[in-house]
């Protein structure tokens, strides 16, 4: 139950009927709701996925035993994930009159170290930041949350309260704004005049296509039915993004809103979430903030007296990548095996059941409560002429900080991963930084520089897909992860049409061949090898132009990219059958160095083919002809003997 | 069988739309799909067995032999591959002695592949029975696995 429960009366007459923002009792209020002014500790753990991960369950327990143990009186509040991923366990303390202030890394051991330091010498230690407010007093020497480099370059719209507020307490969420515009809009516009902002605005998909969304929600809104549907695609299956998941877990009734006015704009009174089960934690969170809002009745019949209906039902997908597409998804929905199906009808005339049904992103969805309240002319303002707002952009991989930035269209991916994310770490070289996940490419050292909007993006060849950026540096080997691409994407084929069914296993075929060593040295072999890059570009060719929905047409992006950018990698390995990242290890070549080798006799006694012959006491040699290159003589040598090439 | 009947009770007659969620809750109890199970629910729907069985073995989430007590799950997203998830893999094949949607013969361990569960800051990632772990190497994995097994011995 939140403490906040006895405030509900007062959020309903006069925060979302009739906002009397002038008085200073109000103002009181609403400052106790968005906890600038407290009255007693309050310790903020950051408990989304990633915190979890890192160990933020028992940082939790260890605080709660803290303050029991101490009698201190404070209070625990549970927040998503605020975007920095490699700094988790996150802890913030706020004290009466004074700012917040966040610590980094705290793990379970460092706890009592902070809170001895904050409760009984009223020290700060090593804080990562503080939260800047004009009504508490600032700490000494703790650098404000907007001058952190990480934080500086960000404009956060979708992910504004991820990680600050409490995620499952809609009267915080009301207090910073929410809700507020969905009654005005409900009680005074029409359907067609959101649809209109929404278009004016320049919002596109964020999941992917690019889609404008205003112009799809009026294709939906003048086909004549008695019932419409909208849907919320939280399907984030592209390896690699995980921003849907961050929003729901760190502002669930942010989505709750932006659906709500989504779903006036197109007639709709139904809505589903469809949802990976993959992701307990944003259901669980997803499914209390819905129970909320049906509390506050912004969610149900007759919404506020407005004669409005609104309903949403949660799906939890079953595992299929496919189901991202909309069609599949609509199938899954019914009960039926995850296929998409030809277009047109597209789902905005004839969807769900049969009738008209919008498919939104997580993200466009979350941006359309800051639309409504700030103005088409706000959000037009942000980004590049044709790619407007901003982005989430899920980093991971070989980079200094991992975790979600927002920025807005037009930052050049420099600019993200170096300035913001810090670089690549251990002093390693940047090879490429993979965009778009199965359906994106990658953008090398000479590209960039280029600003990031969707048009861009597809000029040198990538895509903006959900938003997962995964770096690469030196010591990946790009044709390696071709083939990783390649055998997710044939997993996931959902084999209705050929092209996609045996293209991509095809294409996995051959780069499979390229990546392990020739089973004999044959010419018929290398006449293969050597044939496979201008059949990988054929194909792709044509599994591209023939598929029937966008996995299937957008599948060979990966290889073709690679290809394009680094085509000298897929020729060392056909012609010199090496791999110089060393990733590619049936590529290995082995031998003995025989100044080191003391005749021990371990590595032939453990090879697996019998490929190592030499007598005792004396210098080892291996086979070449027997060798499968598993690297166990290297595992097993107490010498240091095995040279790798 | 019971649990079967009990959570059929939940779900109205009608409706294909009800089938993936009623699926997906034998599987969350049951912890796999059994053919009397599905001969139950086809029953309920009113819907041919052979259609059940084509749409749980289209959707990765169903299994159809039972789990093991503790199942794992190795990420093999984008992030998980580049920072090395393939070795992880082998690691957990060799020291639990399993192949990928194997179970253990004694029923401890399960083993699963799944494509990203959104923990990419943190890769390589696996999760035990929902638990996540975080920034695995060889090492650390033997450590956790042997963590269970001694849960388990107590």
């Amino acid at each position: 139950m939140s403490e906040f429960i006895k405030y509900k009366e007062f959020i309903i007459d006069n925060v979302l009927i009739n906002s009397k923002n002038n008085n200073e009792e109000y103002k009181h209020k609403i400052n106790i709701l968005k906890r600038e002014i407290v009255y007693k500790p309050i310790i903020f753990i950051g408990t989304g996925t990633c915190g979890l991960g890192a160990g933020a369950g028992k940082t939790l327990n260890v605080v709660k035993q803290y303050i029991e143990e101490n009698k201190i009186d404070a209070q625990i509040i549970e927040t998503g994930c605020i975007g920095l991923c490699s700094a988790e366990p996150l802890m913030d303390i706020q004290l009466p009159n004074k700012n917040r202030i966040s610590f980094d890394n705290v793990t379970q051991d460092k706890v009592v170290d902070i809170l001895n330091n904050i409760f009984k010498y009223n020290n700060k230690q090593e804080a990562l930041c503080q939260f800047p407010s004009e009504n508490n007093e600032s700490w000494e020497d703790v650098i404000p949350i907007n001058e952190i480099p990480f934080f500086k370059p960000q404009k956060r719209i979708v992910l504004k309260n991820c990680g600050i507020i409490n995620p499952i307490s809609i009267e915080e969420y009301i207090a910073n704004g929410g809700y507020k515009n969905y009654i005005k809009v409900i009680n005074n516009d029409k359907p067609l005049e959101i649809c209109d902002i929404i278009e004016k605005s320049g919002l596109r998909g964020r999941g992917g296509g690019g889609f404008s969304t205003g112009k799809k929600w009026k294709f939906a809104l003048n086909t004549p039915s008695n019932q419409r549907y909208l849907i919320c695609n939280a399907d984030e299956g592209d390896p690699g993004a995980f921003m849907d998941r961050a929003v729901i877990e760190g502002d669930p009734h942010k989505l709750i809103e932006g659906m709500a006015i989504s779903a006036f704009a197109i007639g709709a009174t139904k809505s589903y979430v469809y949802i990976r089960a993959e992701y307990p934690l944003a259901i669980e969170r997803l499914k209390i903030a819905m129970q909320q809002a049906k509390d506050y009745g912004l969610v149900g019949e007759n919404i506020f007296g407005s004669g409005i209906n609104f309903e949403i039902k949660i799906k939890k997908g079953a595992g299929a990548f496919v189901c991202g597409e909309e069609t599949a998804l609509i199938h899954s929905i019914e009960g039926k095996r995850g296929m998409p199906r030809p277009r047109p009808p597209f789902p905005a005339t004839s969807g769900l059941f049969g009738k008209p049904t919008i498919i939104n992103n997580v993200e466009s969805l979350s941006n359309i409560a800051a639309i409504i309240e700030n103005g088409k002319d706000w959000f037009a303002s942000i980004g590049t002429e044709n790619s407007k707002g901003t982005k989430v952009f899920a980093l991971s991989g070989k980079i200094s900080l991992t975790g979600l930035v927002e920025i807005p269209m037009g930052t050049t991916v420099r600019e993200v991963l170096f300035d913001i994310a810090g670089g690549i770490p251990n002093n390693k070289k940047f090879k490429s930084v993979q965009i778009g996940g199965p359906s994106g490419g990658c953008i090398t050292e000479e590209n960039l520089d280029i600003p990031i909007d969707y048009d861009s993006l597809l000029e040198v060849g990538a895509m903006m897909g959900s938003g997962g950026l995964v770096v690469m540096d030196e010591d990946t080997c790009m044709v390696d992860v071709a083939k990783f691409f390649m055998d997710f994407i044939q997993r996931e084929s959902c084999g209705k049409c050929i092209p996609c069914r045996e293209g991509t296993r095809r294409m996995l075929e051959i780069l499979e061949d390229i990546t392990k060593k020739p089973a004999n040295g044959d010419s018929h072999d290398a006449l293969k090898r050597f044939k496979g890059i201008t059949q990988l570009e054929k194909l792709g060719k044509v599994i591209g132009e023939t598929s029937l929905c966008g996995l299937g047409q957008t599948a060979p992006n990966p290889v073709l990219s690679t290809l394009k950018w680094f085509r000298n990698e897929y020729e060392e390995h056909i012609f010199e059958r090496k791999c110089s990242a060393g990733v590619c290890t049936d590529l290995r070549v082995f031998t003995i160095d025989v100044d080191k080798c003391t005749g021990c006799t371990i590595c032939a006694r453990k090879c697996p083919t019998d490929a190592i012959i030499g007598a005792k006491k004396t210098p080892h040699f291996i086979v070449d002809d027997k060798c499968i290159s598993c690297g166990t003589c290297d595992e097993v040598c107490k010498f240091d003997a095995i040279l790798i090439n | 069988m019971e649990k079967v009947k009990e959570i059929l009770q939940n779900y109205s007659s009608e409706g294909r739309e009800n089938l993936i969620p009623i699926l997906q809750d034998i599987q969350d109890n049951n912890g796999w799909l059994s053919e009397g199970s599905i001969i139950e629910v086809g029953n309920h729907l009113n819907l041919p067995v052979s259609k059940i069985y084509g749409v749980a073995t289209f959707y990765n989430q169903f299994s159809f032999q039972p789990k093991g007590k503790y199942h794992v799950q190795v990420c093999r997203g984008t992030a998980c591959h580049v920072l090395g998830s393939a070795s992880v893999l082998k690691e957990l094949e060799s020291t639990l002695k399993i192949k990928p949607d194997q179970t253990s013969k004694d029923g401890l361990f399960s083993l699963e592949i799944v494509a990203c569960i959104g923990a990419c800051g943190l890769a390589p990632v696996i999760s035990i029975n929902g638990e996540f772990h975080a920034k695995i190497t060889s090492d650390s994995i033997k450590q956790i696995i042997d963590n269970y097994k001694q849960q388990q011995n107590n």
